[in-house]
C-alpha cells in the first residue's frame, strides 16, 4: 500500500499540508530551542564545579550541540517532505487538517 | 516508590532548569489545544481519525510503554542485576511486538474494530466482551493511578510539594491534554515525549560511562564489585533464581512467550496505537517500528542503571549490602541519584522535564485507553445504544474526567504499596494472560464457541488471583516476579484448557461469521503485496529487527 502521506507533490484537488501542526515541525521546535538554552549555558554559565561534576566534560555544550542538529533534522525532513492531508468529503478525515499559523 | 527521607536527594534545580520544564508543559498544552481545533468526530477523539503515519504510531506505540515503570523500573533493575535486565527488552518485546505486527495486526486493523474488547465482542459475542471490557476498565484505571502516583513522588521530592498538591497538579496537566485532544494529543504528546526522554537519558549515559572510564572501565567495575556475570546477559541464574538450564528455559518460554505475548498482543494501550494508524499496511509496521528504538532503548535506560551502581557511593554501598552507608536508598532512586551526582544546571533541566514526561505518558496512555473501551464497549454497547455521534464525543470527554479523579484516588492507594513493581506484574497475570489464551486459541481454532470463551476468561482470572492469594497467604511462596510469572502460566493454560473442554459441549458460531476474525477464514496474507518497498514491508522489518535482536543476544551473551 502507497504511503500517502509521505509522497510529495501530492497537493493536487484540495489537499494541504500540515504545516505547523506536523509532529516533525513540534519536535524541531522544542529540541532545538532547548539546544539552543543548553549551548548558550554550555558556553557561559557553566561553572567549575559543574564540570567537575560531569567529569570535566562539557555536557550542556556537547548535548545543546546535538540537540540542535537533530532539531534542524526533523525541520528538514518536515520541509522536504511535508505531510499532505486530503480533505475529500467525509469530515471524518480532516483531523490534521492544517490551521493556517 | 519511596524516595529516601536520609539522603539529600534534592536536585539544586536553577531557574534555567525550571524554564526548560516550563517550556515542556507549554508544549504539551499547546498541543492539547492544537488537537482540539482539529476534532470533530469521535473517531478522531478516541483513534485520532485513524490518519496517523506509521512512524509516528510506531513511536507512541513504545513511547506509551516508556513510562514510569519501564524508565525507573528498568534502571533499578540494571543497577540490581546488569545486563540480565536486557531480557525484558530483548527476549521478552522485540518478538511479541514483531508477532502482534505480523501476524494478529491484520485482524485488529482488517476487522474494524475500535478496541481489542471490540473486537472479542466481534469474535464471541456479548459475553466474552463484557467479562473483557470491564476487566480492561478496572486494570487501567488501577494502572493510571500507580502512574500519577509515580510522576507526584517525583514533584514531591524534587519541588518539595506536598504529596496531594503534587498528586492533584498532575492530574490536571494530563487530563488536560488528553480531554482536549483525546487520542491524537495523547499520541503526538508520546512522539514529543519519546524525544525528550532520549534527550534527557543519552547524554545521561555518556557523561557516565565518561566517568566510569568507558565500556571497558564499565566492565571492570562491575566485575569487581558484583561479579564478572553480571555483565552478561545469558543464562541470568541470579535474574530468574533458577539453574543456568532452567533459567535460559524459563527466560525463553516464560518471559519471551506467556509474559510478553500476552502483554504486548492484547494490552489495549499498546494496541490502540497501532490502530490509529493510516492503513493496515501502517498499523502493521507501527509495532515493528517501534521495535527498532524498542531494542535501543536498554542502552539508555539499563546502563545508567548499572553505571549508577558503581558510581553512586549510597548506591554501591547499598548493593554491597552496607545499609549503614546507604543512607535510605534503595534501587528505585537509581535514576534520580545518577542525575543528582553528573548532571549541571541545564541538562538537569532537561533530564527533570524526560523523568516528568516518562511519567505522564503512562498516565496518559491509560486514560486514553480507559476512555476509548468505556465509551465504546460499556456505554454504547450496554447502556445508552444508538445515540448521533456527537454524544459518544461528549461522552468521552466527561469519562476523562471522571477516569482522571478515579485515579487520584488509586494513586492514594498505590502510595501506600512499597513494591509497585510486583503490584503491576500480579495485575498483568490477572487481565492479560487469560486474555492472550482465549484470544489465540479463537483466532486458530474456528470452532472455539462463545460459551467457552467468556468461561476462560472468567477461570483463567480467577487461576491467577487464587495462586495469588496461597501465595500472599503462605500455602507456597515465591519472590515477587516469580509469584506473577507462575500467576501468568496458570493463567494462560487454565484459559486455554477451558476453550478446549467446553467447546465441544456448546455452540460455535457459523464460521460464515468469523471472516476476518479467524485463521482460517480469511485470506490473509502474511506477505507483502510483490514490489513493497523494504521500508513499507512489515516482514522484511520484522525480519530486520529479529535479526538485530539475536545479533545482540550474542554480542552481550
Amino acid at each position: 500500500m502507497s504511503d500517502k502521506q509521505h509522497t510529495p507533490g501530492n497537493d493536487e484537488g484540495g489537499a494541504k499540508t500540515a504545516g505547523a501542526f506536523d509532529i516533525r515541525m513540534i519536535i524541531a521546535m522544542l529540541i532545538g530551542v532547548y539546544g539552543l538554552v543548553l549551548v548558550v549555558t554550555g558556553l557561559f554559565f557553566t561553572s567549575e564545579a559543574d564540570l567537575a561534576k560531569a567529569d570535566d566534560f562539557n555536557i550542556n555544550l556537547w548535548a545543546g550541540l546535538g540537540m540542535l542538529a537533530a532539531g534542524a533534522g526533523f525541520l528538514a525532513w518536515s520541509r522536504l517532505r511535508p505531510i499532505v492531508v486530503k480533505t475529500p468529503d467525509e469530515p471524518a478525515n480532516e483531523q490534521q487538517k492544517a490551521h493556517d499559523t | 516508590m519511596v524516595l529516601a527521607a536520609t539522603t539529600d536527594m534534592s536536585l539544586d534545580a536553577h531557574l534555567v532548569d525550571y524554564a526548560i520544564v516550563g517550556l515542556y508543559f507549554a508544549f504539551v498544552l499547546g498541543i492539547g489545544i492544537a488537537a482540539r481545533r482539529a476534532v470533530s468526530s469521535s473517531l478522531d477523539f478516541f483513534l485520532s481519525g485513524r490518519s496517523l503515519p506509521a512512524w509516528v504510531t510506531g513511536l507512541a506505540f513504545i513511547s506509551a510503554n516508556l513510562g514510569a515503570i519501564e524508565v525507573m523500573g528498568m534502571s533499578a533493575n540494571g543497577a540490581q542485576y546488569g545486563m540480565a535486565t536486557m531480557h525484558y527488552f530483548w527476549v521478552g518485546a522485540i518478538p511479541a511486538m514483531v508477532f502482534l505486527g505480523i501476524v494478529m495486526m491484520p485482524f485488529y486493523y482488517g476487522s474494524r474494530a475500535r478496541s481489542v474488547p471490540e473486537f472479542m465482542l466481534m469474535r464471541f459475542g456479548t459475553g466474552a466482551h463484557l467479562v473483557n471490557a470491564i476487566s480492561l476498565v478496572v486494570a487501567q484505571v488501577l494502572i493510571a493511578g500507580l502512574n500519577l502516583y509515580l510522576l507526584a513522588s517525583i514533584l514531591e521530592a524534587l519541588l518539595g510539594w506536598a504529596l496531594w498538591v503534587s498528586i492533584v497538579a498532575a492530574a490536571a496537566v494530563v487530563l488536560t491534554y488528553t480531554a482536549l485532544g483525546g487520542l491524537s494529543a495523547a499520541i503526538y504528546n508520546e512522539v514529543l515525549q519519546f524525544f525528550v526522554i532520549v534527550a534527557a537519558l543519552l547524554p545521561l549515559t555518556l557523561v557516565g560511562l565518561h566517568k566510569v572510564g568507558g565500556w571497558g572501565g564499565l566492565v571492570d567495575a562491575v566485575s569487581a564489585d558484583a561479579g564478572a556475570e553480571q555483565m552478561s546477559s545469558w543464562p541470568g541464574s541470579e535474574f530468574t533464581g533458577l539453574d543456568p538450564f532452567w533459567s535460559v528455559v524459563g527466560l525463553v518460554f516464560g518471559l519471551g512467550f506467556v509474559q510478553s505475548f500476552g502483554y504486548w498482543t492484547t494490552n489495549f494501550v499498546e494496541v490502540q496505537r497501532a490502530m490509529a494508524a493510516d492503513s493496515l499496511s501502517a498499523g502493521r509496521r507501527a509495532p515493528i517500528i517501534g521495535a527498532y528504538p524498542k531494542m535501543l532503548v536498554p542502552f539508555i535506560v539499563v546502563i545508567p542503571g548499572m553505571i549508577a551502581a558503581v558510581l553512586v557511593p549510597e548506591l554501591a554501598a547499598f548493593k554491597a549490602g552496607n545499609t549503614a552507608e546507604a543512607g535510605g536508598v534503595d534501587y528505585n532512586d537509581t535514576l534520580v541519584l545518577l542525575i543528582r551526582d553528573l548532571l549541571p544546571n541545564g541538562m538537569l533541566g532537561v533530564a527533570l522535564a524526560g523523568l516528568l514526561a516518562a511519567f505522564m505518558a503512562g498516565m496518559a496512555a491509560n486514560i486514553s485507553a480507559f476512555n476509548t473501551v468505556f465509551s465504546y464497549d460499556i456505554w454504547q454497547t450496554y447502556i445508552v445504544k444508538g445515540r448521533p455521534d456527537k454524544y459518544y464525543l461528549e461522552v468521552g470527554r466527561v469519562v476523562t474526567v471522571i477516569a482522571t479523579v478515579i485515579a487520584i484516588g488509586t494513586a492514594f492507594i498505590a502510595s501506600n504499596y512499597t513494591n509497585l513493581m510486583d503490584y503491576l506484574q500480579t495485575l498483568f497475570s490477572f487481565f492479560n494472560a487469560p486474555l492472550f489464551a482465549v484470544f489465540i486459541v479463537g483466532l486458530f481454532w474456528k470452532k472455539t464457541s462463545p460459551t467457552a470463551a467468556w468461561m476462560g476468561l472468567v477461570l483463567g482470572t480467577s487461576a491467577a488471583v487464587l495462586l495469588f492469594i496461597f501465595n500472599e497467604t503462605g500455602v507456597y511462596t515465591l519472590p515477587g516476579q516469580g509469584g506473577a510469572f507462575v500467576q501468568a502460566g496458570a493463567a494462560f493454560v487454565v484459559g486455554a484448557l477451558v476453550c478446549f473442554l467446553v467447546t465441544p459441549f456448546t455452540t460455535s458460531r457459523d464460521p460464515a461469521e468469523l471472516q476476518g476474525l479467524v485463521w482460517s477464514e480469511t485470506a490473509t496474507q502474511l506477505g507483502d503485496e510483490p514490489g513493497t518497498p523494504v521500508w513499507q514491508s512489515a516482514v522484511k522489518l520484522g525480519t530486520g529487527v529479529m535479526v538485530l535482536t539475536i545479533i545482540l543476544n550474542f554480542v552481550f551473551a
